[in-house]
């Protein structure tokens, strides 16, 4: 240990998985067979020598980072950064491929939440049962239990089997135990995905809890809101590696940076559904870096689009409409409302529309486009030409609204009381 | 804090084989004993017959193999009741049996819990073996009822079960950890360990006398551990079949060779069964 404040240490760790590469199918029947024939012995003595390198798939590489006692530490990146593989190896269900961690006192990890439950067995059963699996002792659960059991609020339902229980009993049960367990160092991954907004905030506020008692939480969230809040520090992994390691403040920043301007960008040259004429094309759509971004949700869309047919256009409409992930449409706005119209030579050209105070709750949201001439569709790409997130309105502050993330909306009211 | 809780735990890959790690078994044996609860009060809710399972298997087992080897092929019973017969052997015989099926398979049954969260993957097949124990126990004392009722009664030749049960108990730790090491690659061998045992029924002297069996090959039928638990029972217990002998040692070490072997298999599965699972 390089202090003796440093209760975990992660150097150079790596993770290599092995993963399945294409052979070209056989053309004929007959090759058909000798593959169907041959291949088990060929999985065989794949299976023995050390994979190539096209088969090599790091899922985390060269990683290092310590974490100081009592320090919240957000873990984010976007799927497939590494963030669980990190997870699984610092909780010990899986060996790293290389390098090592250093971990002072013992690990509670919540991987998920309600693991191990039986169905069959009742609730009391089950939290002896899952309190053991998560490496309590029977004698801490006894002293536990009264406090297990308000905290999930199910008290009437104890001697139930779990399986009568509704998905959320289910889940503040499978916290309740996790939370109650006390470990010095706490990894958790996504839990909060689950459960109601009302349950998530006790969640939060049991983390917080237990980060404020001098505890170390590694906490693993899609949810920006909570990481800011509860974490110092935060960890941005992108491709097993870690891209970035800072105040959570500067990290979230370049994350939202990372969202805005990553997703989709490959998807408007190869996804070939899209209807129009073709004489124009969508090719970019990016959110301009600006600090209002932040404040007050102003942003300048910009849209890259190619001059296809090479000849002057003239009466362009152009159209976007935001959406929620689940594809609820909040609103379309095409210039031509405002009888505006855009014409171009035969060159290329780039759009900017400013959006001004959008008054979303925080969330993803989807933008798609459209280009319309006169009287004909030029280009509309028939899926979100650009995904972003929204971390805070500017409207409300966010995370003091209990009931965010119920409505996309967020508008501002002016309230006064009239005497009678 | 305890001083328990000031442990420094190193996470690094592992070279060859790593030690059994049995001292972490015992740290979590309160797991343990709620994984075999577990395991016993699950299996049987909302069945109307309940645990009454356990004991039926091996009741109907002896009905069907008496009638069988006793009434139709008429074989020789040394002067035993044929129920009695088989149904002392089909006990033992039972336990290995559901024992080995349960506990090889237990990797990729338990697969949700093992990918989530970390635990000494060894408590699974333990708490399978340790729960066929207590049917077991169900089970001999319907043979206790059975040995009365037919005028056998209880002697301290008795206890010489214990050391036959233990041999069997050994024989389902090696192919357990074996199987159920290779079964995390091989879905395959989940199959083989099911029809394997049930083949192997008929080559152990379980539905009839080992006398029956051809002389000359007797000395490879006796290498199956199986068969000197299945005789010894009837040994101990009615005062027929094949007693304690020298040749027995080979079994024996084979036992001794392929549980070691096996238990340090499993360890070395049991470091990376998530990214195979």
């Amino acid at each position: 240990m390089s202090t003796s404040e440093t209760v975990i240490r992660v150097e150079n760790l790596g993770k290599r998985y092995r993963i399945g590469t294409n052979q070209p199918p056989a053309k004929t029947l007959g090759g058909k067979l000798k593959n169907t024939l041959t291949s088990p012995f060929e999985w065989l003595e794949k299976q023995m020598r050390p994979p190539t390198e096209e088969e090599t798939l790091w899922a985390l590489n060269d990683v290092s980072f310590e974490v100081n006692r009592g320090e919240v530490v957000g873990v984010i990146g976007r799927n497939g950064a590494g963030k669980s593989t990190l997870l699984k190896i610092l909780s010990r269900i899986t060996e790293p491929s290389i390098g090592f961690a250093e971990i002072r006192g013992r690990v509670g990890a919540l991987l998920e939440v309600g693991t191990g439950m039986h169905p069959e067995l009742t609730g009391r059963e089950n939290i002896y049962q899952n309190g053991c699996i998560l490496g309590m002792r029977k004698w801490e659960i006894d002293k536990k239990f009264d406090e297990i059991v308000d905290f999930s609020g199910i008290k009437k339902f104890i001697d139930t089997p779990v399986k009568r229980y509704s998905s959320g009993q289910r889940v503040r049960l499978g916290f309740a135990i996790a939370a109650h367990l006390e470990p010095e160092i706490l990894v958790v991954d996504e839990v909060l995905a689950v459960g109601d907004i009302e349950f998530q905030n006790k969640c939060l506020g049991k983390m917080q809890d237990i980060a404020d008692r001098g505890r170390t939480v590694l906490f693993v969230s899609h949810n920006m809101g909570a990481v800011e809040n509860l974490c110092s520090r935060a960890i941005l992994l992108n491709n097993g590696t870690i891209f970035e390691n800072g105040p959570v403040n500067d990290i979230l920043k370049k994350y939202t940076g990372f969202i805005n301007n990553k997703q989709i960008l490959n998807a408007l040259s190869t996804n070939k559904d899209r209807s129009g004429n073709g004489m124009l094309r969508i090719r970019n759509v990016k959110i301009l870096s600006n600090q209002s971004l932040r404040t007050n949700c102003s942003f300048t869309l910009s849209i890259s689009v190619e001059n296809c047919s090479k000849k002057p256009i003239s009466k362009i409409s152009l159209g976007y409409s935001i959406s929620t992930s689940t594809g609820t449409i909040l609103f379309i706005s095409y210039s031509d409302y405002s009888d505006i119209y855009f014409s171009c030579q035969r060159e290329n050209i780039e759009f900017h529309i400013e959006v001004r105070k959008l008054p979303l709750t925080p969330g993803h949201y989807e933008i798609s486009a459209r280009l319309l001439g006169e009287n004909i569709e030029l280009d509309w790409p028939r899926y979100p030409v650009l995904k972003f997130e929204i971390l805070n309105s500017g409207i409300h502050d966010e995370y003091k609204n209990p009931h965010s993330g119920k409505g996309p909306i967020s508008l501002s009211s002016h309230w006064k009381i009239i005497s009678n | 804090m305890s001083e328990t809780s000031e442990k420094t735990l190193l996470i690094k890959p592992t070279k060859g084989f790593s030690s059994l790690g049995l001292h972490e078994l015992w740290e979590f044996r309160d797991l343990l004993g709620f994984q075999i609860l577990k395991e016993i009060k699950g299996k049987y809710r909302q069945m109307a017959l309940g645990p009454l399972w356990i004991v039926l298997q091996p009741l109907i087992n002896m009905i069907i193999l008496s009638l069988v080897f006793g009434k139709v092929a008429k074989l020789d019973a040394g002067g035993i009741p044929y129920p009695l017969l088989t149904y002392s052997a089909l006990i033992p015989w039972t336990f290995f049996q559901n024992a080995s099926q349960l506990s090889s398979a237990c990797l990729v049954t338990e697969m949700n819990v093992i990918s989530k969260v970390y635990f000494p993957r060894m408590i699974l097949p333990a708490s399978y073996i340790i729960g066929r124990i207590v049917d077991f126990l169900a089970t001999f004392s319907i043979l206790v009822i059975m040995l009365i009722a037919w005028g056998y009664y209880p002697s301290l030749k008795w206890l010489a079960i214990l050391p036959y049960l233990a041999l069997a108990v050994f024989t389902t730790l090696a192919i357990s950890t074996w199987t159920a090491s290779l079964t995390v690659q091989f879905r395959d061998m989940k199959f083989l360990v099911q029809y394997g045992t049930q083949a192997a029924m008929y080559i152990t002297p379980v539905a009839y006398l080992a006398t029956n069996f051809p002389p000359e090959w007797l000395w490879l039928l006796k290498l199956n551990p199986m068969f000197y638990v299945c005789e010894g029972f009837r040994w101990s217990l009615i005062g027929v079949g094949q007693g304690p002998e020298l040749y027995m040692l080979w079994p024996i070490s084979i036992v001794v060779i392929m549980t070691i072997s096996g238990m340090f298999m499993f360890r070395k599965t049991e470091r990376t069964i998530v990214d195979l699972l």
